[in-house]
């Protein structure tokens, strides 16, 4: 593997992990919403989440679409990889 | 209104082509309880059900595209270097005939997908109790894939996919309780 490619995956592994822990907190969260730790660690990783996208689309274009993301020039949104083929 | 995002909720990996797994694989794509039936049948329900359980139903038939997503990514992977000679050998020579590679929402067995997979009774504990059946469902059919493969890697994914089944079947059950609790406090007072 090179190691642009190892980079890459290594990034959004990290961003993958931290949003699957925010999926998990706010399932967790509609039936427990009174659960004050949980919402902090909510919060914190909704900062996290962020952060980590920011520096992701830097480095590889577009993330989100219809206006989640600010975009580069060229246009990047539409470039490959999509998500099933990388 | 959706968002969409570039990344998959979790990576699906491959170690082989494997046309075979592919066919069956396709139980959770187009079966009925698979992923798109799931999703579906979460999505319409969330309208009349009512308010305090309205989130869990978004949020879960939202995740469950994500999981359609992850399950397409499986059988695009498996297939994508097969010949119409392997595909043929997998017993997916009428699938090759009618949609060359291309995906198609049916079961393992290439039934078609049927809005009958699936119902909405208006009923909220009935709705909530066929939410329960269909990720226990869902459930058992990956593990009864699990059983099928020795690629490690794929193995990975659906063992992810098939731990979600448990959570969501979770929150449903505490959905139930909600509106149990509910309906008890009105009694009372
Ligand atoms: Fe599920």
């Amino acid at each position: 593997m090179k190691e642009s490619t190892a980079k890459y995956y290594e990034l959004l592994h990290e961003i993958q992990q931290v949003d699957f822990a925010l999926v998990e907190l706010n399932l967790y969260l509609n039936t427990h919403p009174m659960d004050q730790q949980a919402i902090m660690q909510f919060n914190e990783l909704v900062q996290r989440s962020q952060m980590l996208k920011k520096n992701f689309e830097s480095m590889y274009g577009t993330m989100r679409n219809f206006g989640e993301s600010f975009s580069p020039t060229p246009w990047s949104w539409s470039n490959t990889p999509w998500p099933w083929q990388v | 209104m959706w968002y969409y995002e570039k990344k998959l909720q979790y990576p699906v990996r491959v170690s082989k082509c494997d046309v075979q797994m592919a066919k069956f694989l396709t139980e959770q794509y187009g079966g009925a309880d698979g992923e798109l039936a799931a999703a579906l049948r979460y999505l319409n329900q969330r309208y009349t059900v009512p308010d305090k359980i309205i989130g869990v139903l978004n949020d879960i038939g939202t995740e469950e595209l994500a999981h359609l997503e992850m399950i397409a990514t499986m059988v695009y992977k498996l297939t994508k270097d097969a010949t119409p000679d392997d595909l043929k050998k997998a017993g997916l020579g009428a699938h090759y005939a009618n949609h060359d590679k291309a995906l198609y929402f049916e079961n393992a067995g290439g039934v078609p997908f049927t809005a009958t997979y699936f119902t909405a009774k208006g009923d909220p504990i009935a709705d909530l109790y066929e939410d329960i059946a269909a990720e226990e469902k869902a459930r058992s059919t990956y593990q009864w894939l699990i059983n099928m493969t020795d690629d490690t890697d794929l193995i990975d994914s659906l063992t992810f996919l098939r731990e979600r089944e448990i959570i969501h079947s979770q929150r449903f059950l505490e959905c139930v309780e909600i509106l149990k609790e509910e309906r008890d406090r009105k009694k009372i007072f």
